[in-house]
């Protein structure tokens, strides 16, 4: 982890605050370029947040991120699904196509070329008859692939995925994971927030566990081990207890 | 065929009053027709209503300092409305407070000025005039100032559509492309501002907004592509007004108000009718996803 030649992104001291109240605290680590990483840990751990600090969506309080020189407009970042519009009038054709605006720039027009790479993702993810489709009449499965085929049509190389499976049904579980190991595959950086730690022990080499603190960052055997889940639900636990004891820190509502 | 040509064409080529509202109308149309669309899809449908409100001070303003002039009162509407979009936006984004709470807070303010500054100086028929206008008085500068409006309006919207619509959309991947929303969202509401104050002399600042309003919300019932969505929109605000402008001249009715209820009766008619998500187009596609072919297939 030293090693910051193989470096993509360096956290030194990362701290990031809400309402005053240290969401992520004193995250120093680093990812390597081409790994597969996990950000795992409990509800409330503040893995959302550090995600979106890496994307440079919240400020920093404290520390510093180094990109090794790339800004975050070259990483491709998937969101919470509830944080986009669903119900807004636009085909799944379109919102893939979003993904070649890094390329085409806010005003420039997209060529066939691009169209044809965008019907080429859709078929991809297996939504292959769904371009014209409006988004609101897909499934929660369907929605997810429809952004995953965005995030390639970004051909970024580094990934950022903010719980990429939740809400999804299993065989879109499995599509989706297949494209994420085809992007490890390819030597892309791949940085996922995730829930599901069977998951996480079987398909994801490398494991930050959070709780507002790195309790453990490295090879995924050596850093989920029960012993240190346990400690991270007793940190997380503790700080919400100290948070309750203290009411201007509204535990339940930080580091979502 | 005469019968029909004393019905919809006559009024307009007898009269140059009508030949006036008309183009002024049409301007108007074409002005507020995609605004109204983007403040439906941005959720805020009642933001209008408020910056109608909230030109009334600097309308006002205009109207002490050199009377019943278009230029000063527009000018005076256009910094009061500015003034009020930016400060509640600024607050929202200061404070966390929810952008229309906070512009609840500054238009009502700016509201109470305006009509404190009125009943100093006017009489309650000049703030009615201010408020609702009056189509068929519209004189050559005000003609000019609506369809100036229009041209810009277009252009710009034309310029910022592709940002305007990811603002909307997904506004996290906008800024994680480094498309920040914040002056796109100012242009726009700049763009709300000045075509309200454009309004007020023909339509009134309030019939404006139902101009603006009623055919965005009537068009969501008839399409789901936003690119459609506009054009749509804008038709409606286009057939609203002439329709609106006959009725109101073959039976003597006020104007303004007409064109709105002719929008209102389009959109009562989209909500029952409306091809993609109206009434009757539930009804009928309901029985379909329970067919058990569907799910054998």
């Amino acid at each position: 982890m030293t090693d910051a030649e193989n470096s993509v992104l360096t956290l030194q001291n990362v701290i990031v605050t809400y309402r005053r109240v240290p969401a992520v605290h004193h995250v120093t680590g680093s990812i390597k370029t081409g790994s597969l990483t996990a950000i795992a840990g409990p509800n409330g751990a503040g893995k959302s947040t550090l995600l979106k600090a890496l994307m440079g969506l919240v400020p920093l309080s404290d520390g510093e991120i180094d990109r090794g020189g790339r800004s975050p407009r070259d990483f491709a970042y998937l969101p919470q699904q509830p944080e986009i519009d669903r119900s807004f009038p636009i085909s799944v054709i379109q919102t893939v196509l979003l993904g070649a605006w890094p390329r085409s720039g806010i005003f420039g027009a997209v060529g066939s070329g691009e169209k044809q790479r965008a019907h080429n993702c859709i078929e991809k993810v297996g939504l292959t008859g769904y371009a014209e489709t409006p988004i609101a009449h897909l499934s929660a499965g369907q929605w997810q692939r429809a952004l995953f085929a965005r995030l390639i049509m970004q051909d970024a190389s580094i990934i950022l995925l903010d719980e990429p499976f939740a809400a999804v049904d299993e065989a879109t579980t499995t599509d989706l994971l297949g494209l994420i190991k085809a992007w490890h595959a390819e030597t892309r950086t791949v940085v996922a927030v995730l829930h599901e730690n069977a998951l996480i022990a079987k398909d994801f080499p490398e494991t930050l566990l959070l709780a507002r603190e790195v309790v453990a960052w490295g090879p995924t055997s050596e850093v989920m081990t029960s012993e240190n889940l346990e400690r991270a639900q007793a940190m997380t636990r503790r700080w919400a207890r100290e948070a309750h004891a203290h009411p201007r820190a509204p535990a339940a509502q930080v580091a979502r | 065929m005469t019968a029909l040509y004393q019905l919809i064409a006559a009024p307009f080529v007898d009269f140059e009053f009508m030949r006036r509202a008309l183009v002024a109308c049409a301007a108007l149309a074409i002005g507020v027709g995609p605004l109204g669309v983007f403040l439906v899809l941005r959720r805020m449908s009642l933001m209008g209503d408020a910056i109608g409100h909230a030109v009334l001070p600097g309308v006002a303003v205009g109207y002490i300092v050199s009377g019943l002039s278009l230029w000063a009162m527009s000018l005076g509407g256009i910094v009061a409305g500015l003034t009020v979009a930016l400060l509640s936006g600024a607050t929202s984004r200061a404070t966390g407070l929810k952008e229309d709470a906070s512009l609840a807070g500054f238009y009502l303010a700016s509201l109470a000025l305006g009509v404190m500054l009125v009943s100093m100086r006017g009489s309650a028929v000049d703030l009615l005039h201010i408020l609702f206008g009056s189509i068929l008085a519209v004189d050559d500068d005000g003609l000019l100032f609506v369809v100036s409006v229009a041209t810009v309006s277009t252009l710009v919207i034309s310029v910022i559509y592709r940002p305007l619509v990811v603002e909307c959309f997904d506004p996290v991947f906008a800024r994680s492309v480094g498309a920040h929303g914040t002056w796109v969202h100012a242009i726009f509401l700049g763009l709300v501002v000045l075509n309200l104050v454009a309004a007020f002399q023909a339509l009134g600042t309030l019939m404006a907004v139902g101009v603006m309003m009623l055919p965005a919300l009537a068009a969501r019932f008839w399409s789901e592509d936003v690119s459609h969505i506009v054009v749509i929109a804008t038709a409606i605000a286009l057939v609203s007004s002439f329709v609106g402008l006959l009725v109101s001249f073959h039976f003597e009715l006020a104007s303004g108000p007409a064109i709105v209820l002719v929008a209102s009766a389009v959109y009562l008619i989209s909500i029952v009718a409306g091809a993609r998500s109206g009434l009757i187009a539930r009804w009928l596609r309901r029985p379909h996803y329970h067919e058990p072919h569907e799910v054998h297939r």
